[in-house]
């Protein structure tokens, strides 16, 4: 009985955690973005809140945010960090039970957290509103991450640390250091805790805790996911490993100054907040090193964003990521920031860089991933392009209406009449946001139905991948029977 | 050094990161608690009292500072439409603050006054009844239930870890009365927190239901003090101009 001498990946690769992580995000992601077009619906029609504790805006907020912040990104990150720091060491994942333990702690984690919200039990810290018994399971997750992929790459069979993942440690260390700090607190039971710091030393905490859950959740992980996926799916080489070594240090140094950028104005002393207005538009650049990084990899293989929907998942998400790194420091100017800051272009922002950037990158290295974690084929091509339209469709639609909103709004508040007075009452500002809403809303269900499509595609894989397990086991007994 | 030796050294790669990315923090954060021109010197501004901190409680329950910001910035607009320009003196008792950092719904840092209880209660419980275009939940179940206050002091214990002068020794007490003067001392006296509370829920009657004490009384409460414990015409716009 002649076996095969090459062991094949999914025996040399623990891929069982993979699997399960990135089915997680799959789900984290459509309940996430469910409650978030809900939350946009009831913005735009407040009957929808139905006088419900749970239901209200205030209390969803933090369940979307959470779902696809923690649970989406945080998932899939897990997935494609075990999956990246396997195959670029050539090592088996260190720790399985271990690696078990952070899927089933994460998971436990993200969606206690969203019931605690549900029923106010919350820290009332924007995108860390956990209360502090969560807290300190997350950190225990983390530093079992950390461990687990520390000690992967110390199994390595290749002399150099590939750069996809110095993005995934730098990510891991700072949100550890991020976390902890942001998370002081004296409790007074299981579900109420007073923050250690206050105003303003407390305010400069939370954004720059804030704005590197961007930095460094949101980007520097999914730069080191792009890192990977994008040459891969290419089938090139990474456009240039001189400009990976000076944007990955510029980044990580420059993003921790500019959370201050998101409190200027504010009683935050003007020094800080002019520092973090610098740094921020200093950030301009390793951001933009990063997009032709990724981008220009494709050079002399343009042709596959005709022939390969993963392909054009991956170059718009590396657009979108160029757009809204542009955007970001825009905004950051004092001068603008006194018009976009409190509007809806903060919204638009942030999901132009969350749809745009995190989700469409995601999307793509989850077509990549999935049909190798299960060594078959995606079902369908076409339902790859039909996913990757709703979804660009559903982001334009999203931010052009938060656009109008916010800077609708913010000229309005700033208006002043023949006679020095105000011309609109907040309240007028409030119905001139009706459309936009609904419009973003609009938006919002495009990119849903979107996911949607990609959910019964990556169903449609797997029932596949059963049936030709099926009869390769039926075909394999078959031959054993007869020898 | 060449890069390379970075590469192939996980150790070297985890202390490097972790240097380069402590130094942003280290200079933006630590500061703030030294130099003493960061909270502007100013009298009026006092700890919570027991009753208004636990509408505090529930103002952060409701995620109420999704929707509403806590901060006066210094422009023409906004001094019209709200008054003067928020300090940092202003949320110094305040954990977390509450600054926010979007305006679904008016900023609220100079609310309290503003309008009187009775508009308060029927604004939150049925916000379009008072204003027609207002996209707010209505919040009504804040009257049917009950203050929940027997661990105000456990509360209160916890904040004065945090450096909140809440008092529990005479000594604290003393201080209290040397900085804010008697009246304020007594509330801030952790011993007669409930009692302080259910007899500030009387005489306020903010809900309007005397003999019940709601979540609303104290919700009520905590908005009728925003903003409004700094009497701004004690000083002149130069004096606050120095310390930003």
């Amino acid at each position: 009985m002649a076996q095969s001498v090459t062991l094949p990946s999914e025996e040399q690769y623990n891929y069982d955690v993979i699997r399960k992580f990135t089915i997680m995000a799959v789900v984290w992601g459509v309940i996430g973005m469910c409650v978030g077009l809900y939350a946009a619906l009831e913005l735009a029609f407040p009957y929808l809140n139905f006088d419900l504790p749970g239901l209200t805006f205030g209390r969803l907020r933090p369940v979307h945010t959470t779902l696809v912040i923690f649970g989406f990104g945080g998932s899939i990150l897990f997935a494609t960090s075990y999956y990246v720091v396997q195959r670029t060491c050539q090592a088996r994942l260190a720790f399985p039970l271990l690696a078990e333990f952070t899927f089933w702690g994460w998971s436990a984690g993200v969606g206690l957290g969203a019931l605690t919200y549900l029923a106010g039990i919350t820290q009332g810290r924007e995108y860390a509103e956990f209360e502090w018994p969560l807290d300190i399971a997350i950190t225990l997750v983390w530093v079992c991450f950390l461990l687990i992929y520390v000690a992967t790459l110390l199994r390595r069979n290749q002399p150099h640390i590939y750069v996809a993942n110095w993005f995934y440690l730098a990510f891991i260390l700072t949100v550890a250091i991020l976390h902890i700090f942001n998370n002081l607190a004296v409790p007074v039971s299981l579900t109420k805790s007073y923050s250690l710091f206050s105003g303003v030393q407390d305010a400069m905490t939370q954004w720059w805790y804030g704005h590197n859950a961007v930095g460094f959740f949101l980007t520097a992980a999914f730069l080191g996911m792009m890192y990977y996926f994008v040459p891969k799916q290419a089938g090139r080489p990474i456009y240039s490993y001189r400009l990976s070594i000076i944007h990955f240090w510029a980044l990580i140094f420059l993003y921790m100054w500019a959370g201050g950028h998101h409190l200027h104005w504010t009683a935050l002393p003007d020094w800080v907040s002019t520092l973090a207005a610098a740094f921020s538009i200093l950030l301009l650049l390793p951001s933009w090193g990063g997009m032709i990084n990724g981008i220009m990899t494709l050079s002399g293989a343009w042709d596959k964003l005709r022939s390969d929907p993963i392909m054009l998942f991956l170059i718009t998400s590396l657009s979108f990521y160029g757009m809204s790194t542009f955007e970001g420091p825009l905004m950051s100017l004092k001068s603008v920031n006194a018009l976009s800051h409190y509007t809806d272009w903060t919204i638009g922002h942030v999901h132009s860089g969350a749809l745009g950037w995190v989700a469409l990158v995601s999307f793509g290295s989850i077509y990549h991933l999935f049909p190798r974690l299960y060594s078959t084929r995606m079902y369908s091509q076409t339902l790859i392009y039909v996913h990757f339209w709703l979804a660009t469709i559903g982001i334009v639609l999203y931010i052009t209406a938060m656009w109008v909103a916010g800077i609708g709004q913010g000229l309005m508040l700033r208006g002043f009449d023949q006679y020095g007075n105000l011309a609109y009452t907040f309240t007028e500002t409030v119905e001139f946001l009706h459309t936009p809403y609904v419009w973003r809303a609009i938006g919002g269900a495009f990119f849903v139905t979107g996911i949607l499509v990609m959910v019964y595609n990556l169903v449609m894989t797997l029932i596949a991948a059963r049936r030709e397990e099926a009869a390769l086991q039926a075909k394999l007994a078959a031959k054993l029977a007869r020898a | 050094m060449r890069h390379e030796n970075i590469e192939i050294n996980a150790a070297l790669m985890i202390v490097l990161i972790l240097v380069v990315v402590s130094i942003g923090g280290l200079v933006e954060i630590v500061p703030l608690f030294y130099i003493d021109k960061t909270i502007e010197k100013v009298e009026g501004v006092r700890p919570y009292t027991a009753l208004e901190l636990r509408g505090r409680d529930i103002y952060i329950r409701e995620g109420c500072y999704l929707c509403h910001s806590q901060m006066v910035r210094p422009f023409r607009d906004e001094w019209l439409r709200y008054g003067h320009y928020s300090l940092a003196a202003e949320s110094r008792y305040d954990h977390p603050f509450q600054w926010g950092s979007k305006r679904t719904g008016p900023d609220l840092a100079r609310l309290g006054g503003k309008y009187s209880n009775a508009w308060h209660v029927q604004h939150l419980a049925a916000p379009r009844s008072v204003v027609p275009e207002s996209i707010m939940p209505n919040y009504s179940w804040l009257l049917q239930n009950k203050l929940y206050y027997k661990d105000v002091g456990d509360r209160m214990g916890a904040l004065r870890v945090t450096g909140v002068p809440y008092s529990a020794t005479q000594a604290e007490y003393d201080a209290n009365v040397k900085t804010f003067g008697k009246g304020v001392a007594d509330q801030l006296d952790i011993s007669a927190a409930e009692l302080n509370l259910q007899a500030q829920d009387k005489a306020g009657n903010y809900d309007g239901n005397p003999n019940k004490l709601t979540e609303m009384d104290a919700l009520v409460a905590y908005l009728q003090v925003l903003g409004a414990m700094v009497d701004f015409n004690k000083y002149n716009e130069g004096y606050f101009a120095e310390f930003r």
